[in-house]
């Protein structure tokens, strides 16, 4: 069975705003029967402000999509079409705590009806740009399709390429054997052959999921490595705290408090970012760095 | 009630007599079966007598025909690599469409590296044409793999004809048994089966044991090659507990044959014939005259079947879909493709597999609980108006495709 959050579990069982609305002047119909996921969203717009007064839909469906579209109708509501335009299939599946890689798909598809429900309003032609292959790499929620367009726009040739440019093979390697297919196939098109190696998987592209220990040691690492560098401008860097995606830092000595700081601190964030492979915001321990600084002679 | 388990086809509890007989060999009858001591002599006549066990379910003519192996897949990829290895000249495999994948992935893998499969289709109820099977049959064929009885529909294929065809046209003759043994009669020595797949945990054994059976005389070449054990036809050492289990799941198994082609079949049909009373536009897939007596497989047209798995499931209900969804794929079931089900209705398709334990008390309730179930899906979807399918749903309701 899947590994389905509580949220994504209540919106299945007790669905809000299922079912026609009557009054709708916006309607998107998307989905792909043969992957069997079918959705309609249906929109009440207020055509003076273009505020959505309300939404429902009609799914066939799984679990997660039905999940999807109940959680998108939610979101939508109350916003004007522009706000809800900007609202990402990533938005759906944080709001009900994340979807397992296989059913993605679902979050998407409540993002595409929303997009071919506001161009039916505008008297616009929606076009779905989007083709969906089968799931190739679990870790990273990537399928053929995407590969395959990726190998093919930027030449690439081998199973590292691959990595670096979708992230597909970095994490447990299990997909390397797909990966490699598609390869064979790309490459004879090329009138190339694919050369098979070993793979080395330098640092684990970004583990599904880090424990909060190896998160705060992972940080711990970068910051070590940018220390000598700080301390060479006679300043220093330590960590506070780590407050979900908030990381509270103090910095000391010539850093703390001068104007550099800030520059800094971007530097330092861009650098963890890198690593850890998800946003995260760094925020100077006010107390800290001011109790460190009145105590400087 | 608590739990009502109709998914004996995914596997099956181990029957307490089962691990009553597996226990001691777990703790003072841990000894190798390979020493000389001893220890290991009481477990080796323990293996001995479970294979008499499952020789005598299967009717198979020597004991010595019976291979165990870790389940039912490496019985299936032994029996398909062996033959290829071992008829080198022979490049064509013959199978059908709605195989196991342990037969299918492998076959596509053969593909791959230069063998031609050709693939038996299916009509709308899962029937083979044997005429194109007959013209298929040549000395080039290395082996055919057809499996006995199909795991999500129930439907048998005429395995026997088609093996004694195969004899005849000197070819090897696979059969995958997985679902078909301890459901239904089966005596080897007077077929021209060649080699046949079995699986422990779906007739109440544990999971991890199998066997592949082998008639005496058939050309052998060994999966994994190291010690004596299995006469060197399997190395590796023996899964003692798991071996004396599957030998009483076999003797019990035969002692219940009759139950399960009677009393079994009699709540599958009531079950089968509820629902389908009850629900409109829902069918059974597969050919109902001609299948395993606990299987009914139902197609649910316009639902999607995760979804009532999950709702299902609510209620303690465990049964399996085909849909999708289920098993992370883009496509539903290749089965209900195969048999050219309509995607409306494939991605709907819902297995009750039952098992002896089964009671009619649990069969009432499922066949209360579903049609609601089923209606509740429905309110969801957009093919169904208030009543029932919208009016040409396929036109009502055309998304743009993803
Ligand atoms: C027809 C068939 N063949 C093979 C298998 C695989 O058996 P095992 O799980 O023991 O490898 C199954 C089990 O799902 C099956 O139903
Ligand atoms: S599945 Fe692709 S790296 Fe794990």
């Amino acid at each position: 069975m899947w590994d389905y959050s509580e949220k994504v579990k209540e919106h299945f069982f007790s669905p809000r705003n299922a079912g026609a609305l009557d009054d709708a002047n916006a309607v998107g119909d998307v989905g792909s029967l043969n992957c069997g996921d079918a959705l309609r969203l249906m929109l009440k717009v207020d055509p003076d402000t273009e505020t959505i007064q309300d939404a429902s839909f009609q799914t066939f469906g799984c679990g997660s999509a039905i999940a999807s579209s109940s959680a998108l109708t939610e979101i939508i509501k109350g916003m004007t079409l522009d706000d809800a335009l900007k609202v990402s299939n990533q938005d759906i599946a944080d709001y009900l705590d994340g979807l397992p890689p296989e059913k993605m798909h679902c979050s998407v598809m409540g993002r595409e009806a929303l997009h071919a429900a506001v161009a039916n309003y505008r008297g616009e032609e929606w076009r779905d740009d989007h083709e969906e292959g089968a799931l190739i790499c679990k870790c990273f929620a990537i399928d053929a399709v995407l590969i395959e367009e990726t190998v093919r726009a930027n030449n690439l040739s081998s199973v590292e390429d691959v990595i670096n440019y979708t992230k597909a093979g970095g994490g447990c390697s299990s997909c390397h054997e797909g990966i490699e297919e598609i390869l064979v196939k790309v490459l004879a098109e090329r009138g190339e052959t694919f050369n098979p190696h070993t793979v080395e998987i330098k640092e684990e592209a970004k583990p599904a999921k880090l424990t909060n220990l190896q998160r705060i040691k992972r940080i711990e690492t970068v910051l070590e490595a940018m220390r000598p560098q700080l301390q060479r401008d006679h300043g220093d860097i330590e960590l506070v705290d780590v407050d979900g995606k908030t990381l509270y830092v103090n910095m000391t000595g010539a850093c703390s408090g001068c104007q550099m700081e800030a520059l800094t601190l971007q530097g330092i964030q861009q650098k963890l970012m890198e690593d850890l492979g998800e946003f995260v915001k760094i925020v100077p321990s006010r107390a800290g760095s001011l109790s460190r600084a009145a105590s400087q002679p | 009630m608590d739990g009502i388990y109709l998914d004996n086809n995914a596997t099956t509890r181990v029957d307490d007599a089962v691990l009553e007989a597996m226990l001691p060999y777990f703790t003072e009858q841990f000894g190798n079966p390979s020493s000389m001591h001893s220890f290991g002599n009481k477990v080796g006549l323990a293996i001995k007598k479970a294979r008499l066990q499952v020789q005598d379910l299967l009717g198979a003519e020597h004991d010595s025909e019976i291979i165990f192996t870790s389940c039912g897949t490496e019985s299936d990829s032994t029996a398909l690599l062996s033959a290829i290895k071992s008829n080198p000249k022979k490049k064509e495999i013959i199978t059908t469409s709605i195989e196991h994948p342990a037969v299918l992935t492998l076959c596509a893998n053969l593909e791959k590296e230069g063998y031609k499969v050709h693939t038996l289709k299916v009509d709308e109820k899962g029937r083979l044409d044997l005429d194109a099977y007959a013209r298929l049959l040549s000395d080039r064929v290395a082996v055919v793999s057809v499996m006995w009885a199909n795991n999500e529909t129930g439907t048998f294929f005429p395995v026997l004809e088609m093996a004694e065809m195969a004899h005849a046209a000197g070819v090897l003759f696979h059969t995958d048994a997985v679902q078909a043994v301890g459901k239904v009669p089966i005596d080897l020595k007077t077929s021209k089966i060649d080699m046949l797949s079995l699986s422990g945990h779906k007739l109440h054994a544990p999971k991890g044991i199998g066997v592949l059976y082998l008639r005496r005389g058939v050309r052998f070449r060994p999966l994994l090659r190291g010690g004596h054990q299995e006469r060197g036809r399997r190395a590796g050492t023996e899964n003692t507990a798991s071996i004396v289990g599957l030998g009483k799941a076999c003797e019990l198994a035969q002692a219940a044959m009759h139950h399960e082609n009677t009393e079994v079949r009699r709540l599958r049909d009531k079950l089968e014939a509820g629902i389908l009373a009850r629900v409109p536009r829902a069918f059974p897939t597969g050919d109902v005259t001609n299948r395993l007596p606990n299987t009914s497989n139902i197609a649910f047209e316009f639902i999607e079947g995760e979804a009532i798995l999950l709702l299902l499931n609510k209620f303690g209900i465990a049964a399996s879909s085909g849909s999708a969804c289920t098993s992370g794929s883009l496509e539903p079931s290749h089965v209900m493709r195969a048999m050219g089900i309509p995607y409306t209705a494939a991605h709907g398709t819902i297995r009750f597999s039952l098992s002896r334990y089964t009671t009619e008390a649990e069969i009432d309730r499922v066949i209360q609980v579903t049609p609601e179930i089923i209606a509740q899906l429905r309110k969801l979807s957009p093919y169904w108006g208030k009543t029932g399918p919208a009016t040409e749903p396929e036109k009502a309701f055309a998304p743009v495709y993803a």
